[in-house]
């Protein structure tokens, strides 16, 4: 085992990995440790949608740039085969369903927001957004925002492709290796302990998410993150193409759903529980999912839904993650409480905490989720929290 | 074709994962079955794992040398199987 890093990185999800990417292109030795295998935390079971329309300037930013990697993801793994073998990132878009004039005039702000960052986003009418999904009920749609730059990616796909180019730079990665113990001397992070053995390592990045707090009881500091527990479904396959981009409404439910490459579809509503450590499903969920996706798209009564599972949103107050530079110690950073975003935001979070870590520094807008924002009382406006 | 045999054995139906998919794994140290299913999508499928979960199983106590009783299983979850939503809204009346 490795037993000198310049950085150890506790979790081994979509944020951790990355970060792993970027700090070992710039020559850092990273070491990865996941407490039980890559991606089984929250990454696998993701909703897979990845979007640039948020409301707010930072994460539109972020998403921007993360879309820009995103498209050109294989490139960076360098995949030795055909690219459309590597890692698909289907741009199909992201359609949100508007009701409402209140919903209209909401969104037509954040259109504009978007449009200052480039995002080719717009507000349509219902019979163009019946035009991108044929089999949308659009009785009661009073208008659509839509970007056709958003899209959805395999979290699976991702997170292989991911393990493989890290190993393949020189970087090392433990599964089924728990974190115990920073390791502190001076106030100043000098590595940590596993269930292996300890490894020494100049900084410590907390990448653990709904855990995070885990390893912060040490020191004493506790970042305001819960576990809530949100649920997915999948159907059987049918004809891929029907429904191509991510839906939404927020009218029912919260709902979000779009067809995966084999045909089946993938989506959720809102419902939540917690805070809580179950993720157990529940027929409450497989029931309003049916209801509300019924609503949307009629057609969908006839399709079977074979799978159903549950997953953490790992919730801050205000649903913008907490990232940065731990100040109680030295050296030990945190990208944590993603809120159900950090798969979509995790190549320009990743790419923001490397340069934090090896430069002190990003152009990225990572001091709107400064980990200390709530203690002095400053909650960001909510992010949109969807798919 | 290739002239491997294993390629030719589909142990899942529902995602078409052969015998060689899934020892090719675990020889590359991947033995445990919720992460074959996660890189194979094998027990994703209509059958849920009914048919191909236990062959899994097999696979891998045999290829590591582990009794098939210690082999740890995928949670089991709702719907047992598929569901049309039609039905889960009570819309029953095809």
């Amino acid at each position: 085992m490795m037993n000198k890093a310049d950085v150890a990185i506790v979790g081994g999800g979509i944020i951790g990995l990355f970060t792993a990417f970027w700090l070992a292109q710039r020559g850092e030795r990273v070491v990865v440790l996941e407490k039980n295998y890559p991606g089984s935390g929250s990454t696998f079971r993701c909703g897979t949608g990845i979007r640039q329309q948020f409301g707010d300037d930072a994460n539109i930013q972020m998403m921007v740039r993360s879309v820009e990697i995103w498209k050109d993801f294989c490139k960076y793994m360098e995949y030795p085969g055909p690219a459309s073998e590597c890692f698909t990132f289907a741009q199909t878009g992201y359609l949100f369903l508007l009701y409402s004039e209140s919903e209209i005039s909401e969104f037509s702000k954040n259109v504009s927001l978007q449009h200052k960052y480039g995002v080719p986003s717009s507000i349509i009418s219902p019979e163009e957004a019946r035009e991108i999904v044929p089999t949308l009920d659009i009785s009661e749609v009073m208008a659509a925002a839509w970007n056709p730059t958003d899209g959805k990616a395999s979290p699976f796909l991702a997170i292989r492709a991911l393990v493989d180019r890290v190993r393949d730079m020189g970087g090392e990665i433990y599964v089924n290796t728990p974190v115990t113990e920073l390791l502190i001397e001076k106030n100043t992070v000098t590595g940590v302990k596993t269930s292996r053995g300890e490894i020494k390592a100049d900084m410590v990045l907390n990448a653990t998410n709904a855990w995070a707090n885990a390893l912060n009881e040490q020191i004493g500091v506790r970042f305001p993150i819960e576990p809530y527990k949100h649920q997915a479904i999948v159907t059987e396959p049918f004809k891929a193409g029907e429904i191509k981009p991510m839906v939404i409404s927020f009218k029912h439910g919260g709902a979000y759903l779009t067809q995966k490459a084999n045909g089946g579809v993938i989506g959720g509503i809102a419902l939540k529980y917690g805070p809580t450590w179950d993720i157990s499903p529940t027929y409450e969920f497989l029931r309003e999912v049916s209801r509300n996706f019924t609503r949307i798209i009629p057609a969908l009564k006839y399709i079977s839904i074979i799978r159903q599972w549950g997953g953490y949103y790992a919730e801050t107050p205000d649903h913008n993650a907490i990232l940065g530079k731990v100040k109680e110690v030295d050296g030990y950073y945190i990208a944590a409480g993603f809120s159900g975003h950090g798969f979509m935001l995790a190549p320009a979070v990743a790419e923001a905490m490397a340069d934090l870590m090896t430069k002190g520094s990003t152009t990225l807008p990572l001091d709107f989720y400064d980990p200390y924002r709530f203690q002095r009382g400053e909650l960001r406006e909510q992010a949109i929290q969807m798919g | 074709m290739s002239d491997n045999p294993k390629e030719h054995i589909i142990i899942c139906r529902c995602n078409g994962v052969t015998l060689k998919d899934i020892e090719d794994l675990i020889d590359e140290g991947i033995t445990n079955i919720e992460e074959i299913k996660r890189q194979t999508h094998i027990g994703m499928g209509p059958c849920q794992g009914r048919t191909c979960i236990p062959m899994v199983a097999s696979i891998i106590a045999r290829k590591t040398g582990q009794r098939i009783e210690d082999i740890k299983i995928p949670a089991t979850r709702i719907p047992v199987r598929p569901v049309s939503m039609g039905i889960l809204v009570g819309d029953n009346d095809e």
